[in-house]
């Protein structure tokens, strides 16, 4: 190949310990083409990304392998060297455009340093101009007004237009482009993703995709790669990855993606990735699969091919599509209980700001409601005043036939047990220096049960949210971001109580541990009869999820109703807008 | 299965961390070393410490090892029985500090809003004064009495314990845990003391260190100048003061105390840098995400 993108054998490895992080990886990327490059958190594909750049993170050695962009050999070069050819022949967009711009400098003058370390262009006027065309390839205004503003003055989605402008300015071969929309609105991803394909196409330029989000990826690459503990599982090009995954993980992977065009019930899977120095010998997701057998367990298998773009290592390829994942239906809607939560008129804000305009919502025993919205919708802000977590509201909250004090000081303990609130980021939500046990024990010790009590019912709930009763005594350090969020469920639900206000809880997790997570609140509803408002940005979840929906704009609800219909037959402009824009595997496919 | 259950592997807490370190380890010798000299001192010394044994300011009297100081007392008993009550006084004075300042600190970042403003305000003006001559105007107004003294310097220390401990307690307060222990409505006491106090020990642990080290500076610096409980017991301050006169005759008398305050202060200052080096690491590790 004369250019583009080609790695062969690539391994690094914990420099301290030699454990391997990325092994064996072997990926080609043509000028012109897109490669999805798919993983969990933790399974090596930002290290893969970032070695493309001849970069390791401390701590971290590139062992082995090569890595050839054109005829340049990029692990062959030297630090200087390497250094040279960043920005030039390959670049790099990373995550999160807010902390890669330079806060305080002009995005004009931040533009025009790329250009002027690498020599780029004759002169100042030669470099002007390559700027504006840039500018203009990204779909942003190129004046000088524009020019002289600064990154906060921008949008996050303009913010990362300027980014990727910067990594194609001086014409690379290569760009590297790691998770470039996490974190935009659904709408903002779209535009984005178009720019990035339709400017590797013109370039020729071979682009290395990197995502945790298949849906994303479903309508964009050409080619997709899905790794998993460290190693590239399966190839393919993306029809046949969704159609025909030849893995066991990648058909756990497209199964667990929620997805707003299906009618497919979303599959968790159980267990976590192996870490680096704990993978097993053989295959390593065999630990985790339900179709290894002896033979998985020797050695890594090799790639298998199953057409001429498609290639898997599975020992069991043959034989993996035609297994089926179990799919339940989604269970039938049953006779709609009584009014648990009714919220009226509500209008909310902060600091004298009003963010959210008279809300309505009602809330029924047994059923789950949506409330979605993009972000700086007011969703956030609803359920934190019904969650007694706000001072500035107006408006009615009933629960139980009482109305609601605003703060959760102004409500009883009765009150306040009832309702109870799961956060975000399970990183956060759970104190670092109290032991599991002593979380979730908490709201029974305010409610005056007794040790021996509070035991019980921490056992109780632990085997509720499906973890062993040993993990009453771990730190939130021991655990991993889903098994944390299924404690911070656990201590929502030790005190029974009525209503579960779910703040995107899923949002900080991979989409096997989101599913398995959807599925156990799915179980406990049933189970318990709980009413639950589920506020999230993800509108392919709902669908998986929610009995009834309603959809938040600028502070106002625009649209309500059940799930289905709603999704499947939007009567709002907003609302049918917001689902054209997410993408969906099922519509590219089709 | 309460508390006692199975044990699980902990990851080290910030001291058997900063054990590891060569500078901690050399800090806990020396301060070690001189805080025994001071607690066990007085049972070992051969004299009293306001006994007469020699002419004044001899270097090799009989019998002694140090020689006598400016009024014929035993250099070594002098220095062995000197270091005790200025290191109680600078613990008791740290200990009020530091209860002091984590409590107007923990509440100040909790209570942002007018609140915050009065304590920290209240707070600057204190800090606008330097500590030593804050000291002596309160213990030159009232005397120099044990308590004063541990009260004075408690209070001095006080804004600069309140100021690190609010600003590592601010984003503590921010996060979702103490948003949590708000929506079952645990106590504000609760919430400050054991929600938010344990996720801020390892900087209460380095100002504690530090403000240790500064305590011990400046009771012997106003036991030079004068202000101490008693003014005959001896005291590693007023010893410097009262030989510095005779300093070529017979320097042992401020040599050794003046030692002693140098090797103990660089003792509690290293311990204090390990402690702060390792508790970066520690913060980082608890907060992703």
């Amino acid at each position: 190949m004369a250019d583009g993108l080609a790695i062969r054998g690539l391994r690094l490895e914990v420099a301290r310990t030699g454990d391997d992080i990325v092994d064996e990886v072997d990926l080609t990327v043509a000028p012109g083409e897109v490669l999805g490059l798919v993983g969990e958190s933790g399974s090596g594909k930002t290290t893969v990304g970032l070695a493309v750049l001849g970069h390791a993170r401390r701590g971290v050695r590139i062992a082995g392998g090569s890595i050839s962009i054109g005829s340049t050999d990029v692990l062959g070069l030297g630090a200087e060297e390497r250094r040279s050819i960043r920005g030039r022949l390959v670049s790099y967009v990373p995550q999160d455009p807010s902390s890669s711009l330079n806060p305080a400098l002009r995005i004009g003058l931040q533009l025009r340093e790329v250009l002027e370390a690498h020599d780029f262009g004759g002169s100042d006027e030669a470099r002007r101009a390559r700027v504006a065309e840039m500018m203009a390839e990204v779909l942003l205004p190129g004046d000088d007004e524009f020019l002289a503003r600064y990154p906060h003055q921008l949008s996050g989605g303009q913010q990362q237009r300027v980014a990727l402008a910067m990594a194609f300015a001086c014409r690379p071969s290569v760009i590297v482009l790691d998770e470039p929309t996490t974190g935009l609105d659904v709408s903002t991803q779209e535009h984005v993703l178009a720019t990035v394909r339709s400017l590797a196409r013109a370039h020729s330029v071979a682009a290395l995709y990197i995502t945790h989000d298949l849906a994303v990826v479903a309508a964009r690459p050409d080619r997709l790669a899905v790794m998993y503990a460290g190693r590239v599982v399966e190839q393919g090009t993306m029809r046949e990855i969704f159609t025909g995954a030849a893995h066991p993980y990648t058909r756990h992977l497209v199964a667990a993606a929620p997805d707003i065009a299906g009618g497919r019930q979303i599959v968790g899977l159980p267990g976590r990735a192996p870490q680096p120095g704990a993978r097993p010998t053989g295959c390593s997701f065999a630990l985790r699969c339900e179709l290894a057998e002896d033979r998985c367990r020797g050695a890594f298998p090799e790639p298998v091919a199953i057409s001429g773009s498609h290639a898997a290592r599975c020992v069991r390829v043959r034989e993996v599509p035609s297994s089926t994942l179990a799919q339940p239906a989604r269970a039938a809607a049953r006779g709609r209980g009584d009014v648990v939560l009714e919220v009226a008129g509500l209008d909310a804000g902060y600091q004298g700001r009003t963010v959210v305009h008279g809300v309505d919502l009602v809330l029924r025993r047994g059923e789950c409601l949506a409330l979605v919205g993009e972000s700086g919708s007011g969703k956030t802000t609803v359920s934190r005043s019904i969650g007694g977590l706000l001072r500035e509201w107006t408006g009615t909250v009933t629960f139980r036939g009482e109305a609601l004090g605003r703060t959760s000081r102004d409500r009883s303990v009765a009150q306040r047990l009832g309702i109870q609130y799961v956060f975000q980021n399970p990183y956060g939500s759970l104190n670092p220096r109290r032991t599991v046990r002593d979380s979730i024990a908490r709201p029974l010790q305010i409610a005056g049960a007794s040790e021996d009590e509070a035991d019980a019912s921490v056992l109780d709930v632990l085997s509720k949210v499906a973890l062993p009763a040993s993990y009453a005594n771990k730190f939130p350090d021991q655990l991993s971001g889903g098994e944390r969020q299924r404690v911070a469920v656990a201590r929502a639900l030790v005190s029974k109580p009525d209503v579960l206000i779910c703040d995107e809880i899923t949002s900080a997790l991979d989409v096997l541990v989101q599913a398995a997570i959807v599925d156990l609140l799915a179980d406990l509803r049933r189970d318990l009869g709980l009413a639950m408002l589920f506020v999230t940005h993800n509108l392919p979840l709902v669908r998986s999820i929610a009995d009834e929906v309603a959809v938040m704009s600028a502070g106002r609800i625009v649209e309500a109703g059940p799930a289905m219909e709603v999704i499947d037959r939007p009567r709002e402009d907003y609302t049918r807008r917001l689902i054209a824009a997410t993408p969906s595997i099922e519509r590219a496919l089709a | 299965m309460s508390g006692s259950g199975t044990a699980i592997e902990r990851r080290p807490g910030i001291i058997r961390l900063a054990m590891r370190l060569r500078r901690t380890q050399i800090g806990v010798g020396l301060a070690g070393f001189l805080v025994l000299v001071a607690l066990l001192g007085p049972f070992v010394a051969p004299y009293g410490s306001t006994e007469f044994v020699e002419m004044p300011n001899t270097r090799n009297a009989p019998g002694t090892v140090f020689g006598t100081d400016y009024f014929g007392q035993d250099v070594l008993s002098r220095f062995l029985f000197g270091g005790r009550s200025i290191l109680l006084l600078a613990a008791s004075a740290t200990a009020i500090g530091l209860v002091l300042g984590a409590s107007l600190g923990l509440l100040a970042a909790y209570n942002r809003g007018r609140l915050d403003e009065w304590i920290m305000r209240v707070l600057d003006v204190i800090l606008s004064f330097p500590q030593v001559l804050l000291s002596l105007l309160v213990i030159s107004m009232f005397g120099p009495s044990r308590v004063l003294i541990a009260l004075t310097v408690g209070f001095s220390t006080t804004p600069r314990i309140a100021r690190v401990i609010r600003g590592a307690a601010v984003p503590v307060v921010e996060r979702d845990f103490v948003a949590a222990a708000e929506a079952i409505g645990e106590p504000r006491r609760r919430i400050l003391f054991s929600e938010v106090l344990p996720n801020v020990t390892s900087s209460l642990l380095v100002e504690a260190n530090l403000r240790l080290t500064y305590s011990v500076g400046l009771i012997a610096a106003l036991a030079f100048l004068g202000f101490t409980p008693s003014p005959n017991a001896a005291n590693w301050g007023l010893m410097i003061q009262e030989n510095r006169n005779a300093l070529t005759v017979q320097p042992w008398g401020v040599l050794l105390p003046t030692l002693a305050l140098a090797l103990l202060t660089i003792g509690t200052g290293l311990i204090g840098d390990g402690l702060s080096r390792v508790s970066a690491g520690i913060d980082r590790s608890g907060d992703r995400g």
